[in-house]
């Protein structure tokens, strides 16, 4: 299909990727008909403060929505198609079905994000939560106002996250993690170690190498039982045991699916005129040369708003190139990564894993693959580009140590 | 073009200086620092991405 015939756009999944597709096909100078369809009732809102200022104590608890319904109606031209989950997509005649409709398009960039794992045997028991959406937080969120006891299943981001929420009302948590170390895949054994020194500094315990036997409790939940036979007591418990692409809605469509739709560099998804974005898509990233799927704030923006421009425009298609980069907030303190982590080696250019401050550097082979920052938000950005640059690992530890001169030549800390 | 930040919506997140690094810079304390108060000449589109890329939509640009 030639770029003048596609006269209509429809994206499913109404959240990040799905609302940066909208917006960038009208800044492209689509004019044809938009749709979005989104199975939640609300409008796109934001996730990562979910886990951060929703929870905090006194925090707010409504969303920080992106756009208001009148601006994507009447400013943006978007047909809303809320509480309506996609059913089924039929890419021979280019239908999605959605909340008992027949939505016909020519280009659809599908966007359905990831939803959190849970821990089998415990639907049904109050007190029992993930968290990945607003319904979700503030459940959590009403649990620890109440005082309550937390158990967090999985010592990942949001976990984490939670846990820093839980000691700043003083309330006793508990992280429960299956591997011998945190973070393994994220940041790699060692850093994940040092990062989860965090957890014990404030007042958070970990059990690492432990896996849950049960949820205990009739009707609500009471407690969790170790692998090891330890038991705690518990009022909530928040499973952080990390999410699966939603492609459920695509089976028998014939899209190539494996852990997220797969796609290619320009982020098209194996039939004419679909593409695919955020959390959801699994593209070959050609800076990386792999084929990745991250479930990252910035990756899904971008990837939204990539994906329409080139579904629009299939004759001007780009492709999508980035280093990875995603921050959690943690008791204060500030983690941001950027690029990927390897088990190649990593170096401290500055500060020390067990103190409040650090900035690692990973490679591959002779290359500079990851950054690495806690509370180091002047330095990861710089690397971030030199990441991006191709840049030698030796090239960067050099360019450490002349920033490291500079700094020193003007602060006295 | 001027740039606004408002400052109770920045997190330091640093998107725009990933960006626009001629423009935005975080610094020690997780505190943006703009380096330039008007739109310079050859990074228009930059900073307009930095703008709409912001998470906390704290950037804006006022003529
Ligand atoms: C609690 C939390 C904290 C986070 N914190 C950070 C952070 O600090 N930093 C960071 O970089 N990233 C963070 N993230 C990750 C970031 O929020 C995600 O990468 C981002 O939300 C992905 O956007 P998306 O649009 O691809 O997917 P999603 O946000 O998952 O949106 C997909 C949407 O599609 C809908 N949908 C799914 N299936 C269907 C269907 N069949 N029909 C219709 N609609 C459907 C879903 O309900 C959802 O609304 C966090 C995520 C969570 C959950
Ligand atoms: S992207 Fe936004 S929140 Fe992040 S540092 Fe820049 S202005 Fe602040």
């Amino acid at each position: 299909m030639s770029a003048a015939t596609v006269r209509s756009l429809v994206v499913v999944g109404a959240s990040l990727a799905g609302l940066r597709a909208v917006e960038a096909a009208r800044k492209a100078g689509f004019a044809g008909r938009i749709t979005l369809i989104g199975d939640e009732p609300h409008l796109p809102y934001d996730r990562p403060p979910l886990s951060k200022q929703l929870l905090a104590p006194g925090g707010p608890t409504d969303p920080v929505t992106f756009r208001s319904r009148a601006e994507l109606v009447a400013e943006l031209g978007v047909e809303l198609l809320l509480d309506a989950p996609a059913t089924g997509l039929d890419p021979d005649s280019r239908v999605v079905h959605a909340g008992g409709e027949d939505v016909a398009y020519d280009a659809l960039v599908v966007a359905t994000g990831a939803a959190a794992r849970g821990l089998p045997g415990t639907e049904g028991l109050a007190g029992v939560h993930v968290l990945r959406t607003l319904d979700d937080a503030r459940a959590v969120r009403r649990a620890l106002d109440e005082g309550a006891r937390t158990v967090v299943v999985g010592a990942g981001f949001i976990g984490s996250e939670v846990a820093s929420a839980a000691r700043e009302r003083g309330l006793p948590i508990t992280i429960v993690e299956a591997l011998p170390s945190p973070l393994v895949r994220s940041v790699g054994a060692d850093l994940g170690t040092a990062l989860s020194l965090l957890h014990a500094r404030n007042g958070t315990a970990l059990h690492c190498g432990q896996t849950v036997a049960a949820v205990e409790g009739t009707g609500r939940v009471e407690g969790v039982r170790l692998a090891d036979g330890t038991v705690i007591d518990a009022d909530l418990v928040v499973v952080g045991i990390g999410a699966v692409p939603r492609t459920d809605w695509l089976a028998g469509s014939g899209l190539p699916v494996d852990d997220g739709v797969v796609c290619d560099e320009f982020l098209r998804a194996g039939a004419p005129g679909i593409y695919a974005a955020g959390d959801v898509a699994r593209w070959h990233n050609a800076l990386f040369d792999r084929s990745m799927r991250v479930e990252h704030w910035s990756a899904a923006a971008e990837q939204g708003a990539r994906a329409a421009r080139n579904a629009v425009s299939p004759a001007e298609v780009q492709s999508y190139v980035t280093v990875p980069y995603f921050w959690s907030d943690w008791y204060g303190s500030r983690i941001q990564f950027a690029g990927v982590a390897t088990n190649a080696g990593h170096e401290i250019v500055s500060g020390d894993p067990a103190g409040d401050h650090f900035v690692a550097l990973y490679r591959e082979g002779d290359r500079l693959t990851g950054v690495l920052t806690l509370n180091g938000q002047r330095h990861v950005m710089k690397y971030r580009r030199l990441i991006a640059q191709r840049a030698r690992f030796d090239e960067a530890i050099a360019f450490a140590r002349t920033s490291v001169l500079r700094r020193s030549a003007t602060t006295t800390s | 073009m001027r740039i606004v930040l408002d400052r109770a919506k920045c997190t330091g997140i640093g998107i725009c200086e990933a960006l626009a690094p001629t423009v935005f810079e975080v610094d020690d304390h997780g505190e943006l620092v703009v380096l330039s108060a008007e739109v310079p000449e050859d990074a228009q589109n930059e900073v307009t991405e930095a703008v709409e890329g912001c998470p906390t939509m704290a950037l804006r640009l006022q003529p």
